[in-house]
């Protein structure tokens, strides 16, 4: 893996829910220290989906924000994978709904991707070798989660939703997609098995072998096969559990705060979990102009690296951008909510006759 | 009621896409589709003369009303909106109006389509998606707007309302 690819981003889009709610509101129910939670993660208040949002509706919301501004014919869609950890069916792909509302279908494949929080990114990938081997005109890649922490986990303080949708492709690319390479081994940090309503994870296990080891491995690895040290790069993204990791492994390999700037989305609306690292990028995308190289490292808990080094084009200066909001708008805007309203949206109130 | 999984899921072009159709007659656009133009002076004259029409999503609020005593599976989501949204295409549909406070909608609010959860058959059984309204323009024009600092504000400065 790590071979040089033709294919690129024709377009995206992104979707994050309304609401909010901060750490400090969170930690006055279960009797812990919010704030100082929520100044330790570095996550000043995170999305909430609305009662009637589940990753189908914000996976299909993105994408038609990224079909509109690209002007792109739904059925020259040839794939559609959308990568989550919460997909409403256990069986019945997500992805056949949002094929259906963005009128891709029928002559499509489609599946859903689970990766804890890298689905998103190893969808990217599947579409840039049907689209680089022209098996399909383009791919379609979504991220996107309405993940939950069980009730006074250190999860709850960060899990979040939103979504961010990709279309691939070999011809108007507004960012081409030089090199992929991934990390993968078997590192049991984060898991939900089947049935269970909440995750586990093994604490600060999570830290060093999984998210750092992984993260930095599969950077360095992509910086020795693209011959590039992280100053080559204009913007960086890493996957981002909470706002103090990516800041992290950013510094230890070598990134300046400037270079994470756009990258960094989690402080505002949370870890979005497949959505993490693919917010950022269309944070990044938002804010890019032609020539501009991009390193994004997403992670996966279980666990997994992919690293994408992309490079805007000249297409991205004529690129519109007027549909669907800027991701800038969900990190300055939002509705916070009461502990127990937030509690009644992510259907933790046990209903008389449910 | 698993009984209304085949009357959603052929109702799904609509729900999912705003399917309507024209009368290439007179051009005139229904929703939910016509298979006779009641327009046409001659209704015969329309027949079998419907092209599929899909709306745009646009519109404004021509009326709506709040509800308190909720239909089934709505609990979570009271007091919500129901409204007519007049759509620039002409048909008049009725959604209901979301991410937005009841007191903040209004007659000639404009609105987009938006795809979001209608029912669930139990916990279960299928889901059933549709279209619903957001006040076009949301969340920035229903919130005044937040000022992000950078750097980063501390935890719990936030630049957002409360509901």
């Amino acid at each position: 893996m790590g071979s040089e690819s033709e294919a690129g981003i024709v377009s995206y889009g992104a979707y994050v829910p309304r609401y909010r709610i901060t750490p400090a509101e969170i930690g006055q129910v279960w009797g812990a220290d919010g704030a100082g939670m929520g100044q330790s993660l570095f996550v000043h208040r995170k999305s909430v989906p609305a009662p009637d949002e589940d990753t189908i509706t914000i996976s299909t919301e993105a994408l038609r924000t990224a079909l509109a501004r690209g002007a792109i014919d739904p059925q020259e869609i040839g794939a559609i994978y959308v990568g989550s950890e919460s997909h409403p069916y256990a069986v019945k792909p997500t992805a056949t709904v949002v094929a259906q509302a963005v009128g891709a279908t029928p002559f499509l494949t489609a599946a859903d991707f689970e990766f804890a929080c890298k689905a998103g990114t190893a969808a990217i990938q599947t579409c840039m070798g049907l689209v680089g081997a022209g098996m399909i005109r383009y791919g379609v890649a979504i991220g996107s989660d309405t993940s939950q922490g069980a009730p006074g986990d250190a999860l709850e303080y960060s899990a979040s939703a939103g979504g961010a949708a990709f279309v691939l492709g070999r011809e108007r690319v507004i960012a081409r997609i030089l090199r992929t390479v991934s990390y993968t081994t078997d590192t049991p940090d984060f898991w939900r098995r089947e049935g269970q309503r909440y995750p586990s994870h093994s604490g600060r296990f999570t830290g060093e072998p999984a998210f750092f080891r992984h993260v930095t491995e599969c950077a360095r690895r992509m910086f020795e096969l693209s011959g590039t040290a992280p100053a080559d790069y204009r913007h960086v993204v890493f996957h981002q559990p909470n706002g103090k990791f990516p800041q992290r492994v950013g510094k230890q390999l070598g990134f300046s705060d400037a270079q994470m700037r756009y990258g960094l989305v989690t402080p505002y609306i949370g870890n979005t979990y497949s959505a993490a690292a693919l917010l950022g990028l269309a944070n990044v995308l938002d804010h890019a102009g032609p020539g501009e190289r991009i390193l994004v490292v997403g992670y996966g808990s279980g666990a997994g690296s992919d690293a994408f080094d992309l490079t805007t084009t000249d297409e991205i200066a004529g690129y519109d951008r007027r549909f669907g909001p800027p991701v800038q708008e969900s990190l300055d805007h939002g509705v916070e909510l009461s502990y127990s309203v937030y509690a009644k949206f992510r259907g933790k109130i046990r209903m008389g006759g449910a | 009621m698993a009984t209304s999984i085949a009357r959603y899921w052929r109702e799904t072009p609509r729900r999912y896409n705003l399917g309507g159709n024209r009368c290439q007659n007179c051009r005139t656009v229904y929703f939910p589709p016509r298979s006779v133009c009641p327009s046409c002076s001659v209704h015969r004259q329309s027949l079998g003369k419907f092209e599929p029409f899909q709306l745009s999503g646009e519109g404004e609020v021509h009326s709506f009303t709040v509800v308190h005593d909720p239909a089934e599976g709505f609990d979570m989501q009271v007091p919500y909106v129901l409204a007519l949204v007049r759509t620039p295409e002409g048909p008049t549909l009725t959604g209901q109006v979301v991410d937005v406070a009841p007191e903040e909608v209004r007659i000639g609010l404009p609105v987009r389509a938006t795809f979001r959860k209608l029912r669930e058959e139990g916990p279960a059984g299928v889901i059933h998606y549709g279209y619903k309204f957001t006040p076009t323009g949301a969340p920035a024009s229903v919130r005044p707007a937040g000022v992000r600092p950078d750097p980063p504000p501390a935890p719990g400065a936030t630049g957002t309302a409360r509901a």
